[in-house]
Protein backbone atom coordinates (compact mmCIF):
# COMPACT_ATOMS: atom_id res chain seq x y z
CA UNK A 1 0.00 0.00 0.00
CA UNK A 2 2.52 2.58 -1.18
CA UNK A 3 0.00 4.74 -3.04
CA UNK A 4 -0.73 7.61 -0.67
CA UNK A 5 -3.98 8.68 -2.37
CA UNK A 6 -5.31 5.19 -1.79
CA UNK A 7 -3.97 5.17 1.77
CA UNK A 8 -5.77 8.43 2.51
CA UNK A 9 -9.10 7.11 1.29
CA UNK A 10 -8.77 3.96 3.36
CA UNK A 11 -7.66 5.88 6.44
CA UNK A 12 -10.49 8.36 6.11
CA UNK A 13 -13.20 5.71 5.84
CA UNK A 14 -11.59 3.62 8.58
CA UNK A 15 -11.27 6.42 11.10
CA UNK A 16 -14.46 8.27 10.18
CA UNK A 17 -16.89 5.75 8.70
CA UNK A 18 -20.14 7.38 7.64
CA UNK A 19 -22.14 4.17 7.71
CA UNK A 20 -20.84 2.37 10.79
CA UNK A 21 -24.09 2.41 12.71
CA UNK A 22 -27.23 0.44 13.38
CA UNK A 23 -29.81 1.09 10.66
CA UNK A 24 -33.24 2.13 11.98
CA UNK A 25 -35.95 -0.03 10.42
CA UNK A 26 -33.47 -2.42 8.77
CA UNK A 27 -35.30 -5.40 7.28
CA UNK A 28 -32.31 -7.54 6.33
CA UNK A 29 -29.18 -8.30 8.29
CA UNK A 30 -26.20 -10.55 7.57
CA UNK A 31 -23.00 -11.29 9.43
CA UNK A 32 -19.72 -11.71 7.55
CA UNK A 33 -16.56 -13.15 9.13
CA UNK A 34 -13.02 -13.81 7.97
CA UNK A 35 -12.06 -16.67 10.26
CA UNK A 36 -8.35 -16.41 9.56
CA UNK A 37 -7.97 -12.77 10.53
CA UNK A 38 -10.97 -12.06 12.69
CA UNK A 39 -12.65 -9.35 10.58
CA UNK A 40 -16.25 -9.51 11.73
CA UNK A 41 -19.03 -7.27 10.44
CA UNK A 42 -22.81 -7.30 10.39
CA UNK A 43 -24.36 -5.60 7.40
CA UNK A 44 -27.85 -4.15 7.75
CA UNK A 45 -30.04 -2.89 4.92
CA UNK A 46 -33.47 -1.33 4.68
CA UNK A 47 -35.04 -2.48 1.42
CA UNK A 48 -38.14 -1.02 -0.13
CA UNK A 49 -39.47 -2.40 -3.42
CA UNK A 50 -36.08 -3.84 -4.35
CA UNK A 51 -34.32 -0.58 -3.58
CA UNK A 52 -31.67 -0.07 -0.88
CA UNK A 53 -33.01 2.98 0.90
CA UNK A 54 -30.64 2.79 3.86
CA UNK A 55 -27.71 0.67 5.01
CA UNK A 56 -25.03 0.40 7.64
CA UNK A 57 -22.64 -1.98 9.33
CA UNK A 58 -21.34 -2.75 12.79
CA UNK A 59 -18.40 -4.87 13.91
CA UNK A 60 -14.67 -4.59 13.74
CA UNK A 61 -11.68 -5.56 11.68
CA UNK A 62 -8.70 -4.17 9.85
CA UNK A 63 -8.73 -0.81 8.07
CA UNK A 64 -9.29 -2.38 4.65
CA UNK A 65 -12.31 -4.43 5.73
CA UNK A 66 -13.91 -1.50 7.52
CA UNK A 67 -13.16 1.09 4.85
CA UNK A 68 -14.27 -1.20 2.03
CA UNK A 69 -17.63 -1.83 3.71
CA UNK A 70 -18.12 1.89 4.29
CA UNK A 71 -17.20 2.78 0.69
CA UNK A 72 -19.54 0.06 -0.57
CA UNK A 73 -22.44 1.53 1.37
CA UNK A 74 -21.67 4.99 -0.06
CA UNK A 75 -22.02 3.44 -3.49
CA UNK A 76 -25.10 1.27 -3.08
CA UNK A 77 -27.44 3.30 -0.87
CA UNK A 78 -30.15 4.66 -3.14
CA UNK A 79 -29.57 2.02 -5.82
CA UNK A 80 -31.67 -1.03 -6.61
CA UNK A 81 -30.54 -4.37 -5.23
CA UNK A 82 -29.99 -5.54 -8.77
CA UNK A 83 -27.70 -2.60 -9.56
CA UNK A 84 -25.83 -3.13 -6.28
CA UNK A 85 -25.28 -6.76 -7.23
CA UNK A 86 -23.91 -5.75 -10.63
CA UNK A 87 -21.43 -3.33 -9.00
CA UNK A 88 -20.43 -5.92 -6.44
CA UNK A 89 -19.61 -8.35 -9.22
CA UNK A 90 -17.40 -5.72 -10.86
CA UNK A 91 -15.72 -4.97 -7.54
CA UNK A 92 -14.83 -8.58 -6.94
CA UNK A 93 -13.43 -8.87 -10.46
CA UNK A 94 -11.37 -5.75 -9.87
CA UNK A 95 -9.82 -7.28 -6.76
CA UNK A 96 -8.79 -10.34 -8.74
CA UNK A 97 -7.40 -8.11 -11.48
CA UNK A 98 -9.92 -8.77 -14.30
CA UNK A 99 -11.67 -5.50 -15.00
CA UNK A 100 -11.76 -2.66 -17.59
CA UNK A 101 -11.12 1.02 -16.86
CA UNK A 102 -14.76 1.92 -17.66
CA UNK A 103 -15.93 -0.61 -15.13
CA UNK A 104 -13.61 0.79 -12.46
CA UNK A 105 -15.11 4.23 -13.04
CA UNK A 106 -18.56 2.89 -12.22
CA UNK A 107 -17.26 1.87 -8.81
CA UNK A 108 -16.48 5.51 -7.96
CA UNK A 109 -14.38 5.68 -4.76
CA UNK A 110 -14.33 1.90 -4.44
CA UNK A 111 -12.04 1.92 -7.49
CA UNK A 112 -9.29 3.16 -5.14
CA UNK A 113 -9.17 -0.36 -3.66
CA UNK A 114 -7.68 -1.71 -6.88
CA UNK A 115 -4.27 -1.75 -5.13
CA UNK A 116 -5.54 -4.68 -3.09
CA UNK A 117 -5.29 -6.80 -6.24
CA UNK A 118 -1.51 -6.70 -5.61
CA UNK A 119 -1.93 -7.81 -2.00
CA UNK A 120 -3.22 -11.39 -1.96
CA UNK A 121 -3.24 -11.49 1.84
CA UNK A 122 -5.73 -8.61 1.96
CA UNK A 123 -8.22 -9.72 -0.68
CA UNK A 124 -10.53 -11.32 1.89
CA UNK A 125 -10.53 -8.12 3.93
CA UNK A 126 -11.47 -5.99 0.93
CA UNK A 127 -14.32 -8.20 -0.26
CA UNK A 128 -15.86 -8.96 3.15
CA UNK A 129 -18.59 -6.31 2.94
CA UNK A 130 -19.31 -7.08 -0.71
CA UNK A 131 -19.40 -10.79 -0.06
CA UNK A 132 -21.89 -10.20 2.76
CA UNK A 133 -24.01 -8.11 0.38
CA UNK A 134 -24.04 -11.00 -2.10
CA UNK A 135 -25.05 -13.40 0.64
CA UNK A 136 -28.07 -11.19 1.31
CA UNK A 137 -28.96 -11.11 -2.40
CA UNK A 138 -28.71 -14.87 -2.62
CA UNK A 139 -30.89 -15.22 0.44
CA UNK A 140 -28.31 -17.28 2.29
CA UNK B 1 31.35 -15.94 20.27
CA UNK B 2 33.72 -14.47 17.76
CA UNK B 3 31.88 -15.48 14.65
CA UNK B 4 29.51 -13.95 12.15
CA UNK B 5 26.43 -16.08 12.67
CA UNK B 6 24.54 -14.24 9.95
CA UNK B 7 27.05 -15.41 7.38
CA UNK B 8 25.80 -18.96 8.03
CA UNK B 9 22.33 -18.11 6.67
CA UNK B 10 22.05 -17.71 2.89
CA UNK B 11 18.62 -16.06 3.04
CA UNK B 12 19.83 -13.46 5.51
CA UNK B 13 22.73 -12.70 3.16
CA UNK B 14 20.46 -12.66 0.14
CA UNK B 15 17.73 -10.50 1.67
CA UNK B 16 19.59 -7.72 3.39
CA UNK B 17 16.53 -5.54 2.85
CA UNK B 18 14.41 -7.34 5.42
CA UNK B 19 14.38 -7.79 9.17
CA UNK B 20 13.06 -11.30 9.77
CA UNK B 21 11.28 -11.31 13.13
CA UNK B 22 8.97 -14.29 12.69
CA UNK B 23 11.17 -17.17 13.80
CA UNK B 24 8.48 -18.57 16.10
CA UNK B 25 6.61 -19.38 12.86
CA UNK B 26 9.66 -20.85 11.14
CA UNK B 27 13.39 -20.32 11.55
CA UNK B 28 15.79 -19.45 8.77
CA UNK B 29 18.08 -22.25 7.57
CA UNK B 30 21.86 -22.27 7.77
CA UNK B 31 23.81 -23.37 4.67
CA UNK B 32 24.83 -26.64 6.37
CA UNK B 33 21.17 -27.72 6.62
CA UNK B 34 20.38 -26.82 3.02
CA UNK B 35 23.54 -28.64 1.97
CA UNK B 36 22.73 -31.77 3.99
CA UNK B 37 19.21 -32.01 2.59
CA UNK B 38 20.53 -31.62 -0.97
CA UNK B 39 23.37 -34.06 -0.31
CA UNK B 40 20.91 -36.79 0.55
CA UNK B 41 19.42 -36.53 -2.93
CA UNK B 42 22.78 -36.05 -4.60
CA UNK B 43 24.67 -38.83 -2.85
CA UNK B 44 22.41 -41.31 -1.06
CA UNK B 45 19.02 -41.21 -2.75
CA UNK B 46 17.33 -44.62 -2.63
CA UNK B 47 14.30 -45.70 -0.65
CA UNK B 48 15.55 -46.22 2.90
CA UNK B 49 14.78 -49.41 4.83
CA UNK B 50 13.82 -51.37 1.73
CA UNK B 51 16.58 -52.17 -0.74
CA UNK B 52 19.29 -54.69 -0.09
CA UNK B 53 21.78 -52.96 -2.35
CA UNK B 54 24.51 -50.69 -1.07
CA UNK B 55 22.97 -47.35 -2.06
CA UNK B 56 19.76 -48.15 -0.23
CA UNK B 57 21.78 -49.15 2.80
CA UNK B 58 23.55 -45.80 2.66
CA UNK B 59 20.18 -44.04 2.48
CA UNK B 60 19.03 -46.08 5.46
CA UNK B 61 22.22 -45.19 7.34
CA UNK B 62 21.68 -41.46 6.69
CA UNK B 63 18.12 -41.71 7.96
CA UNK B 64 18.94 -43.79 11.03
CA UNK B 65 21.95 -41.62 11.81
CA UNK B 66 19.52 -38.69 11.99
CA UNK B 67 17.36 -40.65 14.43
CA UNK B 68 20.37 -41.26 16.66
CA UNK B 69 21.23 -37.53 16.52
CA UNK B 70 17.70 -36.69 17.68
CA UNK B 71 17.86 -39.31 20.43
CA UNK B 72 21.08 -37.86 21.80
CA UNK B 73 19.79 -34.28 21.42
CA UNK B 74 16.68 -35.06 23.51
CA UNK B 75 18.45 -37.39 25.91
CA UNK B 76 16.10 -40.27 25.13
CA UNK B 77 17.04 -43.77 26.15
CA UNK B 78 16.67 -45.48 22.81
CA UNK B 79 16.20 -44.68 19.12
CA UNK B 80 13.08 -46.86 19.33
CA UNK B 81 11.53 -43.92 21.16
CA UNK B 82 12.17 -41.46 18.31
CA UNK B 83 9.53 -41.38 15.58
CA UNK B 84 9.86 -39.13 12.57
CA UNK B 85 6.70 -37.32 11.50
CA UNK B 86 6.03 -34.33 9.25
CA UNK B 87 5.80 -31.81 12.11
CA UNK B 88 4.66 -31.33 15.70
CA UNK B 89 1.02 -31.24 14.60
CA UNK B 90 1.29 -34.71 13.08
CA UNK B 91 3.09 -35.95 16.19
CA UNK B 92 0.22 -34.70 18.35
CA UNK B 93 -2.35 -36.28 16.07
CA UNK B 94 -0.48 -39.56 16.30
CA UNK B 95 -0.64 -39.57 20.11
CA UNK B 96 -4.24 -38.35 20.25
CA UNK B 97 -5.40 -40.95 17.74
CA UNK B 98 -3.38 -43.86 18.99
CA UNK B 99 -2.94 -43.32 22.72
CA UNK B 100 -6.35 -41.62 22.66
CA UNK B 101 -7.94 -44.97 21.82
CA UNK B 102 -7.28 -46.04 25.43
CA UNK B 103 -9.65 -43.32 26.67
CA UNK B 104 -13.12 -44.12 27.90
CA UNK B 105 -16.28 -42.10 28.40
CA UNK B 106 -16.06 -39.70 31.36
CA UNK B 107 -12.23 -39.72 31.31
CA UNK B 108 -10.64 -36.29 31.34
CA UNK B 109 -7.91 -34.67 29.29
CA UNK B 110 -6.34 -31.59 30.80
CA UNK B 111 -5.02 -29.01 28.34
CA UNK B 112 -3.78 -25.54 29.12
CA UNK B 113 -5.48 -22.49 27.64
CA UNK B 114 -2.20 -21.35 26.10
CA UNK B 115 -1.95 -24.34 23.75
CA UNK B 116 -1.38 -23.95 20.04
CA UNK B 117 -4.30 -25.49 18.12
CA UNK B 118 -2.01 -28.43 17.29
CA UNK B 119 -2.00 -29.45 20.95
CA UNK B 120 -5.69 -28.83 21.40
CA UNK B 121 -7.67 -29.91 18.32
CA UNK B 122 -6.29 -33.49 18.32
CA UNK B 123 -7.42 -33.82 21.96
CA UNK B 124 -10.81 -32.38 21.13
CA UNK B 125 -11.08 -35.13 18.49
CA UNK B 126 -9.91 -37.85 20.89
CA UNK B 127 -12.42 -36.70 23.53
CA UNK B 128 -15.34 -36.51 21.10
CA UNK B 129 -14.65 -40.02 19.86
CA UNK B 130 -15.28 -41.70 23.21
CA UNK B 131 -17.25 -39.10 25.14
CA UNK B 132 -14.29 -38.01 27.27
CA UNK B 133 -14.05 -34.46 28.57
CA UNK B 134 -11.56 -31.66 27.97
CA UNK B 135 -10.70 -29.63 31.02
CA UNK B 136 -8.87 -26.31 30.68
CA UNK B 137 -6.02 -25.08 32.78
CA UNK B 138 -6.21 -21.29 32.65
CA UNK B 139 -3.29 -18.90 32.93
CA UNK B 140 -2.98 -15.57 34.72
CA UNK B 141 -2.88 -12.34 32.69
CA UNK B 142 0.92 -12.52 32.71
CA UNK B 143 0.72 -16.03 31.25
CA UNK B 144 1.86 -17.84 34.38
CA UNK B 145 0.28 -21.03 35.73
CA UNK B 146 0.92 -21.87 39.37
CA UNK B 147 1.43 -25.32 40.81
CA UNK B 148 -1.74 -24.86 42.89
CA UNK B 149 -3.76 -23.97 39.78
CA UNK B 150 -2.36 -27.03 38.04
CA UNK B 151 -3.15 -29.34 40.94
CA UNK B 152 -6.66 -27.95 41.20
CA UNK B 153 -7.53 -29.13 37.70
CA UNK B 154 -6.38 -32.71 38.23
CA UNK B 155 -8.71 -35.35 39.56
CA UNK B 156 -9.16 -39.10 39.59
CA UNK B 157 -10.52 -39.08 36.06
CA UNK B 158 -7.58 -37.21 34.48
CA UNK B 159 -5.86 -39.60 32.07
CA UNK B 160 -3.83 -37.22 29.93
CA UNK B 161 -2.25 -33.83 30.52
CA UNK B 162 -1.24 -32.04 27.31
CA UNK B 163 0.77 -28.90 27.71
CA UNK B 164 3.35 -26.77 25.99
CA UNK B 165 6.73 -26.10 27.52
CA UNK B 166 6.85 -22.62 25.97
CA UNK B 167 3.88 -20.57 24.76
CA UNK B 168 4.03 -19.53 21.12
CA UNK B 169 2.05 -16.39 21.97
CA UNK B 170 3.35 -15.28 25.35
CA UNK B 171 6.85 -16.75 25.28
CA UNK B 172 6.28 -17.94 28.82
CA UNK B 173 8.00 -21.19 29.86
CA UNK B 174 6.22 -23.61 32.18
CA UNK B 175 7.68 -25.87 34.91
CA UNK B 176 7.13 -29.05 32.94
CA UNK B 177 9.33 -31.25 35.11
CA UNK B 178 7.27 -30.42 38.20
CA UNK B 179 3.92 -30.60 36.39
CA UNK B 180 4.78 -33.97 34.84
CA UNK B 181 5.64 -35.31 38.28
CA UNK B 182 2.35 -34.07 39.74
CA UNK B 183 0.41 -35.48 36.77
CA UNK B 184 2.05 -38.87 37.26
CA UNK B 185 1.18 -38.85 40.96
CA UNK B 186 -2.42 -38.26 39.90
CA UNK B 187 -2.25 -41.23 37.54
CA UNK B 188 -2.15 -39.29 34.25
CA UNK B 189 0.39 -39.33 31.47
CA UNK B 190 2.07 -36.09 30.39
CA UNK B 191 2.27 -34.98 26.75
CA UNK B 192 4.58 -32.04 26.13
CA UNK B 193 4.52 -29.75 23.12
CA UNK B 194 8.14 -28.84 22.53
CA UNK B 195 7.63 -26.96 19.26
CA UNK B 196 8.75 -23.64 20.77
CA UNK B 197 10.97 -24.92 23.58
CA UNK B 198 13.24 -27.37 21.75
CA UNK B 199 14.68 -24.62 19.48
CA UNK B 200 15.42 -22.29 22.41
CA UNK B 201 16.07 -24.30 25.58
CA UNK B 202 18.07 -27.43 26.31
CA UNK B 203 15.39 -30.13 26.53
CA UNK B 204 16.09 -33.52 28.08
CA UNK B 205 13.07 -35.81 28.02
CA UNK B 206 14.34 -38.03 30.81
CA UNK B 207 15.04 -35.08 33.10
CA UNK B 208 11.63 -33.59 32.30
CA UNK B 209 10.02 -36.97 32.92
CA UNK B 210 7.44 -36.49 30.18
CA UNK B 211 5.79 -39.44 28.46
CA UNK B 212 5.60 -37.82 25.03
CA UNK B 213 7.20 -34.78 23.47
CA UNK B 214 6.65 -33.37 20.00
CA UNK B 215 8.58 -30.80 17.99
CA UNK B 216 9.06 -29.61 14.42
CA UNK B 217 12.41 -29.49 12.65
CA UNK B 218 11.70 -26.26 10.81
CA UNK B 219 11.48 -24.12 13.93
CA UNK B 220 15.03 -25.12 14.92
CA UNK B 221 16.70 -24.29 11.58
CA UNK B 222 15.89 -27.69 10.07
CA UNK B 223 13.89 -28.31 6.89
CA UNK B 224 10.11 -28.08 6.68
CA UNK B 225 8.29 -31.40 6.58
CA UNK B 226 10.27 -33.24 9.24
CA UNK B 227 9.07 -33.46 12.82
CA UNK B 228 9.67 -35.68 15.79
CA UNK B 229 7.63 -37.54 18.32
CA UNK B 230 9.43 -38.81 21.38
CA UNK B 231 7.46 -41.42 23.29
CA UNK B 232 8.29 -43.66 26.20
CA UNK B 233 8.94 -47.12 24.81
CA UNK B 234 6.51 -49.00 27.03
CA UNK B 235 3.69 -46.69 25.94
CA UNK B 236 4.58 -46.78 22.25
CA UNK B 237 4.72 -50.56 22.37
CA UNK B 238 1.14 -50.95 23.48
CA UNK B 239 -0.19 -48.34 21.02
CA UNK B 240 -1.64 -49.23 17.64
CA UNK B 241 -0.32 -47.62 14.43
CA UNK B 242 -1.65 -44.22 13.42
CA UNK B 243 -1.10 -44.53 9.66
CA UNK B 244 -1.03 -47.84 7.84
CA UNK B 245 0.82 -48.72 4.68
CA UNK B 246 4.29 -49.50 3.45
CA UNK B 247 7.18 -50.55 5.64
CA UNK B 248 5.34 -50.52 8.95
CA UNK B 249 4.35 -54.18 9.04
CA UNK B 250 5.83 -57.41 10.19
CA UNK B 251 3.50 -59.72 8.35
CA UNK B 252 0.34 -59.18 6.30
CA UNK B 253 -2.32 -61.70 5.30
CA UNK B 254 -5.77 -61.40 3.74
CA UNK B 255 -7.28 -61.19 7.19
CA UNK B 256 -4.91 -59.06 9.15
CA UNK B 257 -1.42 -57.89 9.89
CA UNK B 258 1.17 -57.68 12.59
CA UNK B 259 3.20 -54.55 13.03
CA UNK B 260 6.85 -53.77 12.59
CA UNK B 261 9.05 -53.11 15.57
CA UNK B 262 9.41 -49.62 17.01
CA UNK B 263 9.89 -47.02 15.70
CA UNK B 264 8.91 -48.24 12.21
CA UNK B 265 5.43 -49.23 13.36
CA UNK B 266 4.64 -45.50 13.35
CA UNK B 267 6.36 -44.56 10.09
CA UNK B 268 4.12 -45.76 7.29
CA UNK B 269 5.10 -45.11 3.69
CA UNK B 270 8.30 -43.70 2.25
CA UNK B 271 9.86 -41.44 4.84
CA UNK B 272 11.32 -37.94 4.53
CA UNK B 273 14.91 -39.13 4.72
CA UNK B 274 16.36 -35.96 3.19
CA UNK B 275 14.44 -33.91 5.75
CA UNK B 276 15.79 -36.12 8.52
CA UNK B 277 19.33 -35.62 7.19
CA UNK B 278 18.70 -31.86 7.19
CA UNK B 279 17.43 -32.03 10.77
CA UNK B 280 20.55 -33.96 11.77
CA UNK B 281 22.64 -31.12 10.30
CA UNK B 282 20.56 -28.60 12.27
CA UNK B 283 21.28 -30.54 15.46
CA UNK B 284 25.01 -30.52 14.62
CA UNK B 285 24.74 -26.77 14.10
CA UNK B 286 23.03 -26.31 17.47
CA UNK B 287 25.67 -28.44 19.17
CA UNK B 288 28.37 -26.35 17.54
CA UNK B 289 26.82 -23.11 18.81
CA UNK B 290 25.89 -24.59 22.16
CA UNK B 291 22.79 -23.76 24.17
CA UNK B 292 24.82 -21.69 26.60
CA UNK B 293 25.61 -19.23 23.83
CA UNK B 294 22.18 -19.51 22.15
CA UNK B 295 20.35 -18.73 25.38
CA UNK B 296 22.66 -15.89 26.36
CA UNK B 297 22.28 -14.32 22.92
CA UNK B 298 18.51 -14.69 22.84
CA UNK B 299 18.19 -13.31 26.39
CA UNK B 300 20.25 -10.26 25.44
CA UNK B 301 18.11 -9.69 22.34
CA UNK B 302 14.96 -10.16 24.42
CA UNK B 303 16.04 -7.46 26.86
CA UNK B 304 16.71 -5.07 23.99
CA UNK B 305 13.33 -5.89 22.43
CA UNK B 306 11.37 -5.48 25.65
CA UNK B 307 12.94 -2.10 26.30
CA UNK B 308 12.48 -0.89 22.72
CA UNK B 309 8.88 -2.08 22.43
CA UNK B 310 7.74 -0.77 25.79
CA UNK B 311 8.94 2.67 24.78
CA UNK B 312 6.66 2.71 21.71
CA UNK B 313 3.58 4.87 22.39
CA UNK B 314 0.15 3.18 22.17
CA UNK B 315 1.73 -0.29 22.23
CA UNK B 316 0.34 -2.73 24.76
CA UNK B 317 2.46 -5.78 25.51
CA UNK B 318 0.63 -8.99 26.32
CA UNK B 319 1.93 -11.36 29.00
CA UNK B 320 4.86 -11.04 31.35
CA UNK B 321 6.51 -7.78 32.36
CA UNK B 322 10.03 -9.16 32.49
CA UNK B 323 12.03 -9.72 29.33
CA UNK B 324 13.38 -13.06 30.58
CA UNK B 325 9.84 -14.47 30.71
CA UNK B 326 9.34 -13.86 26.98
CA UNK B 327 12.01 -16.12 25.47
CA UNK B 328 12.19 -13.97 22.37
CA UNK B 329 8.41 -13.88 21.76
CA UNK B 330 6.63 -10.52 22.00
CA UNK B 331 2.92 -10.30 21.35
CA UNK B 332 1.21 -6.94 21.52
CA UNK B 333 -1.56 -4.71 20.24
CA UNK B 334 -1.47 -1.11 19.10
CA UNK B 335 -4.30 1.14 20.17
CA UNK B 336 -6.63 2.01 17.31
CA UNK B 337 -4.83 -0.03 14.66
CA UNK B 338 -5.82 -3.52 13.62
CA UNK B 339 -2.89 -6.00 13.77
CA UNK B 340 -3.20 -6.72 10.06
CA UNK B 341 -2.71 -3.06 9.27
CA UNK B 342 0.31 -3.02 11.57
CA UNK B 343 1.74 -6.04 9.74
CA UNK B 344 1.16 -4.48 6.36
CA UNK B 345 2.85 -1.20 7.26
CA UNK B 346 5.79 -3.05 8.81
CA UNK B 347 6.00 -5.20 5.70
CA UNK B 348 6.33 -2.10 3.55
CA UNK B 349 9.31 -1.20 5.77
CA UNK B 350 10.78 -4.68 5.26
CA UNK B 351 9.99 -5.85 8.79
CA UNK B 352 8.52 -9.38 8.86
CA UNK B 353 6.23 -10.04 11.81
CA UNK B 354 3.10 -12.07 12.33
CA UNK B 355 -0.43 -10.79 12.90
CA UNK B 356 -3.53 -12.73 13.78
CA UNK B 357 -4.52 -15.30 16.37
CA UNK B 358 -1.29 -17.35 16.16
CA UNK B 359 -3.25 -20.63 16.08
CA UNK B 360 -4.25 -20.09 19.70
CA UNK B 361 -7.83 -18.81 19.58
CA UNK B 362 -8.89 -20.14 23.01
CA UNK B 363 -5.99 -18.16 24.53
CA UNK B 364 -6.98 -15.04 22.61
CA UNK B 365 -10.52 -15.41 23.94
CA UNK B 366 -9.19 -15.95 27.48
CA UNK B 367 -7.03 -12.82 27.25
CA UNK B 368 -9.90 -10.86 25.70
CA UNK B 369 -8.11 -9.92 22.50
CA UNK B 370 -9.29 -10.74 19.01
CA UNK B 371 -6.08 -10.52 17.15
CA UNK B 372 -2.54 -9.44 17.99
CA UNK B 373 0.87 -8.66 16.51
CA UNK B 374 3.78 -10.97 17.28
CA UNK B 375 7.49 -10.34 16.80
CA UNK B 376 9.75 -13.28 17.56
CA UNK B 377 13.50 -13.40 17.83
CA UNK B 378 16.18 -15.97 17.29
CA UNK B 379 19.91 -15.95 17.94
CA UNK B 380 20.65 -14.77 14.40
CA UNK B 381 18.73 -11.53 14.83
CA UNK B 382 20.45 -8.25 15.62
CA UNK B 383 19.84 -5.25 17.87
CA UNK B 384 19.64 -3.17 14.71
CA UNK B 385 16.68 -5.24 13.45
CA UNK B 386 14.88 -4.73 16.75
CA UNK B 387 15.37 -0.97 16.56
CA UNK B 388 14.10 -1.06 13.01
CA UNK B 389 10.96 -2.82 14.26
CA UNK B 390 10.43 -0.25 17.02
CA UNK B 391 10.99 2.65 14.66
CA UNK B 392 8.51 1.27 12.13
CA UNK B 393 5.96 0.71 14.90
CA UNK B 394 6.30 4.34 16.00
CA UNK B 395 5.24 5.45 12.52
CA UNK B 396 2.19 3.17 12.27
CA UNK B 397 -0.49 5.37 13.83
CA UNK B 398 0.58 8.39 11.83
CA UNK B 399 0.40 6.40 8.63
CA UNK B 400 -3.05 5.16 9.57
CA UNK B 401 -4.30 8.74 9.65
CA UNK B 402 -4.03 9.53 13.36
CA UNK B 403 -2.72 12.99 14.07
CA UNK B 404 -0.58 12.50 17.19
Amino acid sequence: MQNSFYREIINDHNLRPAHKREVPGANVEKRGVNPSCGDDITLQLRLEDGKIVDGGFVGDGCAISQASADIMLDLIIGKTQEEAERLSEIFRRMITGKVTDEEIEQLEEAGALIDVSHMPARVKCAVLGWHTLDAIAQGE
Amino acid sequence: MNRDIRADFPLIQERKDIAYLDSAATAQKPACVIQAEGDFYRKYNANPLRGLYELSQEATAAYENAREKVRAFLGAESTEEIIFTRNASESMNLIAYSYGSFLQAEDEILVSIVEHHSNFLPWQMAAERVGARIRFLECEADGSISEEAFRAQLNGRTRIVAMTQLSNVLGRAYPIQRFAQIAHEAGAIFVCDGAQSVPHLPVNVRELGVDFLAFSGHKMCGPMGIGVLYGRKELLEKMTPFLRGGEMIEYVTRDGATWAELPHKFEAGTVNAAGAAGLAAAIDYYNELGFEWIQAREEALSRTAMEALQAVPYLEMIGAEKAEDHHGIFTFTMEGVHPHDVAEILSSDGVCIRAGHHCAQPLMQHLGVRSTVRASIMFYNTEEEIHRLAESLRSVRGRMGYAE
